[in-house]
């Protein structure tokens, strides 16, 4: 019993009138948790009511309490008839069980009704008393931290990343119950938004426990998604990665280590009897009968057995089959390693996949170590053998522990695995020196001294994390000297077939319990495992292929279209340091990982003390070689794809490919020129309607060459911008009954490393034709202009290179030292000489059909942002270095209604591309009171909710930045944030330009931080240098518009800007007042959310737990509520209102990587009816402005809003 | 091929003041699109026609969903749905209590009832505001009279407090609402050279001057209904006219004072007995209703168009009103000098006001 939750009503306001005699109401609150439920009294005709009720308390189990929301319903009290029900909220407790989270939660939340929407407020106190847990059966995992963050989230350090994990869970959707069809829509929706929120608790629990399994304390990148399988079902799943999370600047690192000790005996013998469901990467806990009786959830998986039962319909698809064949295509066997297409091994086998019955089975056995059924084995042998682990105290003897089960994994295929697992042997001891040295030596630096020993440490990585199950991580931002190599994307996707109910009685939730799940076991979990672990293992052999041992920036999405489901698996293959990675042996044995956690701990703090000085060096010199993850990680001789190598334009020793593809945000350290692009490519596929494995396999016969095009647009629209590399690439395909929608976004930069690209040539295929010939030549000509306009845009002026001249003189200093650097880098790769490169070729787009007149026709409509606008889909915007304030997230959705059903694909893909590109130009149009502004990580989801409908919706944010100041104080903003390193020194080191990018110029403060600085000045300004650079060219046009904006802006939407220090003082005073917590009963904080990981000109002191809110709305009087617009307007708008209010109330003021995973749609005008289901998350957060910050720096530790919402005051 | 939904919600919610404007002047969208084109936005910022369409149609359908919120401005600072910056608050309230003095000089003085909003449409005809915009001004102050009807303390205050209006606005609302109380007639075509704000400053001194208010200032409508004790004393200033000498002498007074400073003596000599006996029957009739509705019609009847006809300055009428006002004084017989004072000094600010040349 560990723990007892505490709420108390308090009062309420602008609730509706549910008497009409009086037009007043009788409120009155029902208070719910588990099955526990208290009442308050009725307060009586009142709109405004005042209960101040007593203390309700729950003593609960803490499992409860990560499963469970707290369920506060108000009700209308009448004496003669049932009670009406006014509206409900759910609060997710779970961050009031972080120990540094938020300890209370306390405001004013909406009173939400799935029918109504928002109706009123309701301010309620809630408070856990969390006991310790000393049992060691427990199947809880609280204090372990979830952040939505695909980066080291900003007050922490990183001290290990284990890995990636995942989850789920499954369940009848109640939607789709045949008791659906008696009971009102309300309390449908409600049954559907209870089970969700019920499923995610759950399911972050049980992520939690694999998460403490590894020895981590928290999950970064956690990404949950819903799938909604209609009668088929419900699936909730998420993946993240696993990592020790160490506060900055505290003493912090001690709890760490005493919690996980506290921790671990219990853990410990749990593996015992139970361990099976705990073991890593083996989903079992609801199989498993020993627990029956705690997990509540699972009971619903036995249902869904029967129910969803697998049709037989296993339609492996392999995207790169058919682009294959196309290949000849000129110009496409440059592309290079970020093609999906053309990125895995060319297997033969493959092809046939189409027509085996359960080709996965015989794949995955046959590409890599690791097949659903066969791990089976391994992984009950290694939990057999843990239980002695705890006997061994000892440093050293843990290896031969897990040696043992290593050796039984499954037969290994390459032979590299049982050399390495040897090789780590010989290592491990040396392995704790050596952290010790890298972070006394601060990260890169070390490894010029340790040359040779770094190449060990780095092939034993790389065994640590082949061992691995999946050595994937949903991060797209790393900790610096992290990231080693990049591969390019690898991807994969697989069309499913989801089957039916056949048994309508089974949909009654009551039956579950009686099923004995024992007898038809969770074999339908297992099934959409086994699903998602083919495409995973799909995912890794990619990676191998392209001789990377990782993958990053992984995500995972489906697409489900009645019966047939599409899912997609994405990331980035790449080489990563040893340097945060775990050894592999250490999942199964938490208590060497602690060990190893306390003792790399320790290493680091040494090292902490070492870097305060060695900083004054500049961190110029701590920085990898900024051009190190251009480098290929393949043999050059042995490429998985035909590819033009270059030498490297930074270091000029090592072969960088032609284009890079990848789904990772900017490195920090990454050598830009000239700024980067949203590019997007667009497609859109009829399909014939069809049934079943019929229709399955039309649309995985269609899948690749919508790939390809895909790929082919992309790479075009690249080329146009003069550009050679692209991030944070991400594909969605989308199904519909009657077509596929594919969407690709990313944003394209110029990397100095690589190889300016060719332009790009059209050849027709009839040459005498003196007409077609001048037609030809028209195009030409607009396509160099359109390269030269862009180039001049978007500032690609890269330094000339002679090729012949390798080793030629070095154009700037920063590169000197980069190349310098990269000598410690040379030890690991493997040397060839350079023969395969004379003079690049242009990219040759060969007129042979109207499909390519097409294509380039697409090519050249894709309108430049407008002026003082730039966009892209990672991030920053590299370039941009000095941001205000000003921030503005939205959301935009668009539904197209396709009259014609007839469209042939050209049309199709005009219809398509047009609304996205008017979509984007009416953000501009929007957020032109901005300008400057850059709208920051882009994020188009696509569907088709209906027959001849495609639904784009759009999230992002749009920060402004600033012109004026940039000269000046882009210098002292780089100077202060490296100031701000030294003093806090881990943190600079992770996010060096980051760091500099987002703090505002502020003269002031920086004047005050001068005099903190221990390190000499003239280093510490070296990385402001390329800032100032860059701005140096600003053009006046942006000025002017800025002028005209500042107008503008300044009573307008933005919050005021620290920067606008002339706003009126009134204003900011009468804010700071109404959002001083102390008297709730007038008080709005202001809650800034953006998809960002960040706040410019803010820091993040503190992340108060993470929001994951699920809602439904449903209307019956559409028309009465302004169309499907007014009515999706205003659900959006409770939306973000009621993410608001939750992080208000947890103290916060702000969500950062806010993201709206999932925005369904339905209506049926006729019976004027509507139906929408969104999904958001983020992590909520305390944020100070800087400036705050240095003026009150008492005040960050206690961390109050007051403080910062005075910021927003100024 | 159309588009089906089209919506953008932002985290702060995004409104741009001039489409507020056309919203609140009751356009359409495609009209409000059309004035924005003219306007140039467009090449401004490179939009399309559809854009222009789909941004008017998405801060329309927010303006809507705000006016709720509007028509009870306190709620607007404490809701969660919308996330507006205070000073954003203070504007969309300030312009939607706006009013078109057009508009406001029609319905002024009229009662706020269901009967004159059916009228709507002939203000709106007449004036050529939308009727949309005119009932929307209608409502708001049939809402403003409404609240402050039933609220105790100082007029202009309860309604700065309760509408979050900046003090001009809460004083033209005073006004609007006095006059709607009152029923003050000003709809009369010799009424009609005079403005909105003429009557607002009238509405002023009333309200400062006459009211219950003026003397206790906590009672209910204490600054909407004049003060029945003082326009009953009023009668007692009818001795200056109906006693002969009392008039002769006061005439002589202010002759004398006036000798000499203004071209129009001749006349104001002649005028004397007329424009007193004008000035004291208004004030005499004050206690019947009927004729508090008349009062600017007789003001203008009995003083302004006669001091017209003769051409007076502007400058003549304040001389004559100090001295007229300051001689009655001076008369030993005359004992009512505080009602005097408080009478006059209303009459004289207004007419001044309503002087116009």
């Amino acid at each position: 019993m560990p723990g007892k939750l505490k709420a108390k009503v308090v009062a309420g306001r602008h609730l509706p009138v549910m008497d009409r005699a009086s037009d007043l109401t009788d409120a009155f609150v029902e208070v719910k948790f588990g099955t526990t439920t208290f009442k308050t009294d009725v307060c009586p005709k009142s709109l405004n009511p005042q209960w101040n009720s007593e203390w309700f308390k729950f003593e609960v189990d803490d499992e409860d309490l990560q499963d469970e929301p707290l369920q506060i319903t108000v009700l209308d009290h009448d004496t003669y008839s049932a009670n009406d029900a006014i509206g409900k909220v759910y609060i997710d407790i779970d961050p009031l069980l972080c120990s540094e989270a938020a300890t209370v939660i306390s405001g004013w939340f909406p009173i939400y009704d799935t029918i109504h929407g928002i109706r009123g407020e309701i301010n309620v106190l809630v408070k856990v008393d969390l006991f310790n847990d000393l049992n060691r059966f427990r199947q809880s995992s609280c204090g372990v931290k979830f952040f939505c963050t695909t980066s080291i989230p900003r007050c922490f350090r990183a001290v290990l990343i284990h890995g990636f994990v995942e989850e789920l869970v499954v369940n009848e959707d109640p939607e789709y119950q045949w008791i659906d069809r008696i009971r009102t829509p309300r309390a449908s929706n409600e049954a559907r938004q209870r089970l969700i929120s019920l499923m995610s608790g759950e399911l972050q629990r049980k992520i939690g426990l694999k998460v403490l399994e590894m020895g981590g304390n928290a999950v970064v990148g956690y990404l949950q998604c819903f799938d909604l399988e209609g009668e088929s079902g419900l699936v909730v799943r998420a993946i993240g990665t696993a990592c020790t999370l160490d506060k900055i600047s505290s003493t912090y690192t001690a709890a760490i280590v005493q919690n996980l000790s506290n921790s671990s005996p219990s853990k410990d013998m749990k593996d015992s009897p139970q361990a099976v469901p705990s073991a890593l990467g083996c989903r079992s806990t609801h199989s498993s009968p020993v627990h029956s009786a705690s997990s509540r959830l699972s009971q619903g998986f036995s249902v869904s057995v029967p129910t969803l039962l697998f049709a037989g319909m296993k339609n492996r698809h392999r995207s790169s089959e058919g682009p294959r064949a196309r290949q000849c295509r000129a110009g496409f066997g440059e592309e290079a390693p970020g093609v999906p297409l053309s990125s895995g091994p060319p297997t033969p086998l493959r092809a046939q996949t189409f027509s085996s019955f359960s080709p996965s089975k015989s794949y995955s056995r046959q590409s890599s170590s690791s097949d659903t059924e066969l791990s089976l084995t391994p992984k009950t042998a290694r939990i057999c053998l843990s239980p002695s682990s705890p006997i061994h105290q000892c440093k050293s003897s843990p290896i031969p522990t897990t040696k043992v089960p290593r050796s039984t994994t499954p037969p290994p295929l390459h032979v590299s695995q049982s050399d390495t697992a040897m090789l780590r042997k010989s290592v491990s001891f040396s392995e704790d020196l050596l952290l010790v040295a890298s972070g006394m030596g601060s990260g890169g630096s070390a490894g010029k001294e340790a040359g040779p020993l770094k190449a060990l440490l780095r092939q034993q990585t790389q065994s640590a994390l082949e061992q691995r199950e999946f050595p994937f991580f949903t991060l797209t931002g790393f900790p610096p000297a992290f990231l080693l190599h990049v591969g390019g994307v690898v991807s994969a996707r697989s069309v499913k077939l989801l089957d039916r109910i056949h048994n309508p009685a089974l949909g009654n939730t009551r039956s579950y319990k009686l099923l004995d799940w024992n007898s038809f076991t969770a074999d339908e979990p297992e099934t959409r495992d086994a699903w998602w672990e083919e495409l995973r293992q799909e995912i890794k052999s990619h990676a191998k292929a392209l001789g990377c041992h990782a993958v990053v920036g992984y995500s995972e999405s489906t697409s489900i279209c009645e019966e047939v489901c599409i899912l997609s698996a994405s990331g980035t293959a790449a080489i990563l340091s040893s340097r945060f990675v775990q050894d592999g042996a250490l999942d199964t044995d938490h208590r060497l990982s602690r060990q190893q956690a306390s003792v790399f701990t320790t290493g680091a703090e040494k090292g902490e003390g070492v870097m305060g000085s060695s900083a004054s060096l500049g961190f110029e010199d701590v920085a990898p070689p900024a051009c190190g993850f251009c480098h290929i990680p393949y043999d050059e001789l042995n490429m998985p794809f035909p590819a033009q190598l270059t030498y490297c334009h930074c270091c000029r020793r090592h072969k960088v490919p032609d284009v890079l593809f990848t789904t990772i945000d900017v490195p920090t350290e990454a050598n830009v020129t000239g700024k980067g692009c949203l590019i997007q490519a667009r497609l859109c596929r009829t399909k014939k309607k069809g049934q079943g494995e019929g229709n399955a396999t039309a649309i995985s016969n269609l899948l690749p060459f919508l790939e390809y095009e895909l790929h082919t647009q992309l790479l075009n629209k690249l080329k146009l911008r003069g550009m050679n590399a692209l991030f944070g690439l991400r594909v969605q395909i989308s199904v519909g009954d009657t077509m596929l929608l594919g969407l690709a976004s990313a944003t394209g930069v110029y990397l100095t490393a690589l190889p300016s690209p060719g332009g790009i040539q059209i050849a027709g295929k009839t040459p005498n034709d003196i007409t077609y010939e001048q037609h030809i030549s028209n195009m030409q000509k607009k396509i160099n202009d359109t390269i030269a306009k862009n180039k001049e845009l978007y500032e690609i002026n890269p330094p000339e290179f002679v090729e012949e001249v390798i080793g030629s003189p070095i154009p700037e200093p920063r590169q000197r030292s980069r190349l310098f650097r990269s000598h410690s880098e040379s030890s690991d790769e493997v040397l060839e000489l350079d023969l395969s490169h004379g003079k690049k070729d242009a990219f040759v787009l060969e007129i042979d059909d109207t499909d390519a007149i097409e294509d380039i026709h697409s090519l050249l409509t894709d309108a430049p942002t407008p002026p003082g606008f730039y966009s892209c889909n990672t991030e920053i915007m590299p370039g941009i270095y000095n941001w205000t304030s000003g921030l503005q997230m939205f959301t935009s959705v668009r539904v197209f209604r396709l009259s014609n059903a007839n469209l042939t694909n050209q049309g199709l893909n005009k219809i398509f591309n047009d609304l996205c590109e008017n979509l984007l130009k009416s953000l501009y149009f929007k957020l032109r009171s901005m300008v400057p502004c850059c709208l920051c990580h882009v994020n188009f989801i696509v569907a088709v909710p209906e027959d001849e409908l495609i639904q784009v919706a759009v999230t992002a944010v749009a920060m402004s930045f600033d012109k004026d100041q940039s000269q000046e104080n882009g210098r002292q903003s780089g100077d202060k944030t490296l100031m701000k390193a030294i003093t806090e020194n881990e943190e600079q080191l992770q996010f060096p330009l980051e760091l500099s990018a987002e703090s505002p110029s502020n003269p002031l403060s920086c004047a005050k931080g001068l005099s903190e600085v221990s390190g000499p000045l003239p280093s510490a300004r070296a990385p402001s240098v390329d800032h100032s650079s860059f701005t140096d060219r600003c053009s006046s046009w942006i000025e002017q518009l800025r002028l005209k904006a500042h107008t503008i802006r300044r009573g307008s939407i933005k919050t005021m800007s620290s920067l606008e220090k002339a706003s009126p003082v009134p204003e900011g005073r009468s804010r700071s007042l109404r959002s001083n917590r102390s008297c709730p009963g007038s008080s709005i904080t202001v809650v800034k959310m953006t998809p960002l990981s960040f706040i410019p000109g803010a820091k993040i002191i503190k992340y108060l737990g993470i929001i994951n809110m699920f809602f439904i709305r449903e209307t019956t009087s559409l028309r009465e509520e302004g169309g499907v617009s007014g009515f999706l307007h205003s659900f959006i708008a409770e939306v973000f209102a009621m993410v608001r209010a939750h992080v208000a109330a947890l103290g916060g003021n702000a969500v950062v990587s806010y993201s709206m995973k999932e925005c369904v749609f339905m209506e049926n005008p006729n019976k004027n009816q509507a139906q929408c289901l969104i999904n958001v998350s983020g992590d909520a957060v305390i944020f100070i402005r800087e400036s705050e910050l240095e003026a009150t720096p008492s005040q960050t530790q206690s961390g109050n809003v007051q403080t910062s919402s005075n910021g927003e005051g100024t | 091929m159309s588009v089906e939904l089209d919506v953008f919600v932002g985290n702060t919610t995004i409104m741009d003041k001039e489409v507020y404007q056309l919203w609140l002047n009751g356009y359409t969208v495609n009209d409000a699109v059309k004035v924005r084109m003219e306007g140039g936005v467009m090449e401004e910022c490179e939009a399309s026609a559809e854009v222009l369409l789909s941004d008017t149609m998405d801060q329309f359908r927010t303006f809507q969903m705000c006016e709720r919120l509007l028509q009870n401005p306190a709620k607007l600072a404490n809701q969660l749905l919308f996330q507006i910056p205070p000073d954003r608050q203070a504007m969309l309230i300030e312009r939607y209590y706006a009013f078109a003095d057009a508009f406001v000089r029609e319905v002024l003085g009229k009662k706020l009832s269901k009967g004159t909003k059916k009228d709507l449409d002939d203000v709106s005809a007449k004036t050529g505001i939308t009727l949309k915009s005119c009932r929307r001004q209608f409502d708001n102050f049939k809402r403003v009279f409404k609240v402050v009807e039933e609220l105790k303390g100082p007029l202009v205050e309860n309604i700065r407090q309760h509408f979050l209006l900046p003090d001009q606005l809460a004083r033209d609302y005073a006004a609007i609402v006095f006059f709607a109380n009152n029923r003050f007639e000003t709809g009369k075509k010799k009424l009609q050279y005079l403005t909105f704000q003429d009557f607002a400053f009238c509405a002023g001194q009333l309200i400062n001057n006459w009211t219950v208010g003026a003397v206790d200032n906590m009672v209910e409508d204490m600054d909407v209904d004049l003060d029945k004790e003082f326009l009953q004393d009023l009668k007692d200033l009818k001795i200056l006219i109906a006693d002969k000498d009392l008039l002769d002498q006061h005439k002589s007074l202010v002759c004398v004072a006036l000798r000499g400073k203004t071209k129009v003596f001749n006349e104001m000599e002649t005028n004397f007995k007329n424009l007193s006996r004008g000035l004291v029957n208004i004030a005499a009739k004050l206690t019947n209703p009927k004729d508090v509705r008349d009062f600017f019609i007789d003001l203008v009847e009995k003083f302004i168009e006669p001091c017209k006809s003769d051409r007076w300055t502007a400058t003549d009428v304040n001389l004559y009103l100090t001295h007229y006002t300051n001689s009655a004084h001076i008369l030993d017989s005359f004992k009512y000098q505080t009602v005097w004072t408080r009478y006059m000094g209303v009459i004289k600010s207004c007419i001044l006001r309503m002087y116009h040349e």
